[in-house]
């Protein structure tokens, strides 16, 4: 069963036709990653699927129970992160304490945004999320602008998230690495379609050093206009 | 506080340590010349150095104060004064929130309001004295006229700008938490919104003031402007000088309540600053 459904989504922005006719669907508890250079208009496919962009055309229908997280965090300065992550919520009660609690920072509840760090921002922006219990994740490059260590720590803090709530999760990123570690098909998005589609059949949790994933490496690589020297990777 | 009786040590202890008592210091240096000026001030007065006619000493300033607060004429005219200034901010205030609200968040409310008010905004408002004169009478409703068009302008388009500042990525967060154009409103335009507002404030109290000093100064029969006029009149220097004492008073408190109020309001931006 599919919680994401878009059919011929297209977008222009002037005469430059950006997204031209894509179809996606993500299942049940599913995480797609969807790869693109950058330009590639992923960003702005994502946008549409959260409702944000009323001028683009084709059909989509994405739960109401959804949440989005940015590459930037987003919180709001001038509230606190435990009043940030309840944000809309209509009687969010314990849910933003438990939301703080399972990306490790019910400590930090009280705590203004501008007093944390990128990566712990970057958490309550998950948190926020989390809260909404939401069937679908849309993320846009949420690890983007963390530094690697950081990133990393996310990146398991997510598996473990996704291995808990069982929340489906477009992942919008240009890091293969990434892709290959947290979905479970990656899509290529090129010349504003689909341009391919890569089943990811590793056993979770993953590591870059597993059996297969070099070589899946290489092809989405490949795909992304990114050929390696035979042998390199 | 121990480093203020070994002042060797504070160099050693690097600039944590040091800065403290030197910052103190700078403070209190600051204090030298004000109160310099006033000794020199006192004392040429005394001296008969300064003409009392011309300039009356600080001291005999204060005390024809003291008089005049006892007596009850004092307290008379300052009410009369606050309350133009109250009134006056407050029909200006609403108007300028009403219509920077309008501009700052409706596209139809920026074409249509925002071009008249620019027009406006290039003339003096206080240049305006004779028109107002004319339309509304030298009674009491020109004096209100001009404290409103005074603390209107710098309103209007600090809270306008504050509106048209907020992050758009910030109001799309919002749109995604599933908040609606009122909760949007409430949630993040306000609060944003409100730095500017603040400092638009500050301004259009600055503004009021000096609306309220040019307006006390035709046809008045109370106010600190009236009291200063027919002293003038009956050439008592030190109540025109006491006046210029009330009105820099006047502008002092409500800048340093208003500063209090903005700490309290915008307690979020602490630790913005500090990092």
């Amino acid at each position: 069963m599919s919680v994401v459904v878009a059919a011929r989504i297209s977008r222009s922005f002037g005469a430059t036709r950006v997204l031209d006719g894509v179809d996606l669907t993500v299942a049940k508890g599913e995480v797609v990653a969807l790869l693109g250079g950058s330009g590639s208009g992923k960003s702005t496919l994502l946008r549409i699927l959260a409702g944000l962009d009323p001028e683009a055309g084709g059909e989509s229908t994405v739960p109401a129970r959804r949440a989005v997280v940015f590459q930037e965090h987003r919180l709001l300065p001038w509230k606190r992160v435990v009043d940030n992550v309840g944000l809309g919520i209509r009687d969010p009660g314990a849910r933003s304490a438990d939301a703080l609690a399972e990306v490790g920072l019910a400590d930090r509840a009280r705590a203004w945004p501008a007093e944390l760090s990128g990566g712990q921002a970057q958490r309550v922006a998950f948190a926020r999320a989390l809260a909404r219990e939401p069937e679908v994740l849309l993320l846009d490059e949420p690890f983007g602008a963390l530094d690697a260590l950081t990133r990393l720590r996310m990146q398991e803090l997510f598996g473990r998230l996704r291995a808990r709530h069982g929340f489906a999760a477009l992942l919008v990123t240009h890091d293969v690495d990434e892709a290959l570690l947290l979905s479970d098909r990656a899509l290529v998005l090129a010349g504003g379609r689909i341009a391919a589609e890569v089943p990811v059949g590793l056993p979770y949790p993953r590591v870059p050093d597993a059996p297969g994933f070099a070589r899946l490496r290489r092809r989405l690589l490949d795909l992304l206009g990114v050929p390696l020297a035979a042998g390199a990777g | 506080m121990t480093t203020i009786a070994a002042p060797d040590a504070a160099v050693a202890g690097g600039a944590a340590v040091g800065n403290a008592p030197r910052r103190k210091r700078v403070r209190w240096q600051r204090a030298i010349s004000p109160v310099a000026i006033l000794v020199l001030w006192e004392a040429g007065g005394r001296a008969g150095l300064i003409p009392e006619d011309k300039l009356p000493a600080p001291t005999a300033v204060l005390r024809t104060g003291w008089r005049l607060a006892a007596d009850g004429t004092l307290g008379e005219h300052l009410l009369s004064s606050l309350s133009r200034a109250a009134i006056g901010l407050l029909i200006g205030g609403s108007l300028a929130l009403a219509l920077g609200a309008v501009a700052g968040l409706l596209r139809l409310g920026d074409d249509v309001v925002d071009p008249p008010v620019q027009m406006a905004r290039m003339l003096p408002h206080l240049a305006l004295v004779p028109l107002l004169i004319i339309w509304v009478g030298i009674g009491e409703s020109m004096k209100i006229t001009l404290v409103s068009l005074g603390a209107f302008f710098p309103l209007y388009f600090n809270l306008y700008a504050g509106i048209r500042d907020i992050d758009e990525r910030l109001v799309e967060a919002a749109r995604t938490c599933g908040l609606g154009t009122w909760a949007r409103i409430r949630h993040v335009v306000l609060p944003g919104a409100l730095p500017s507002l603040f400092l638009g404030l500050r301004l259009a109290i600055g503004a009021a003031w000096l609306s309220l000093v040019v307006g006390e100064q035709t046809n008045t029969q109370s106010g600190i402007g009236f009291l200063m006029m027919e002293a003038r009149e009956f050439s008592q220097t030190d109540v025109v000088v006491l006046g210029l004492f009330v009105y820099a008073a006047l502008g002092l408190i409500s800048d340093v309540l208003l500063r209090v109020a903005e700490r309290r309001a915008l307690v979020w931006r602490r630790g913005l600053q500090a990092s």
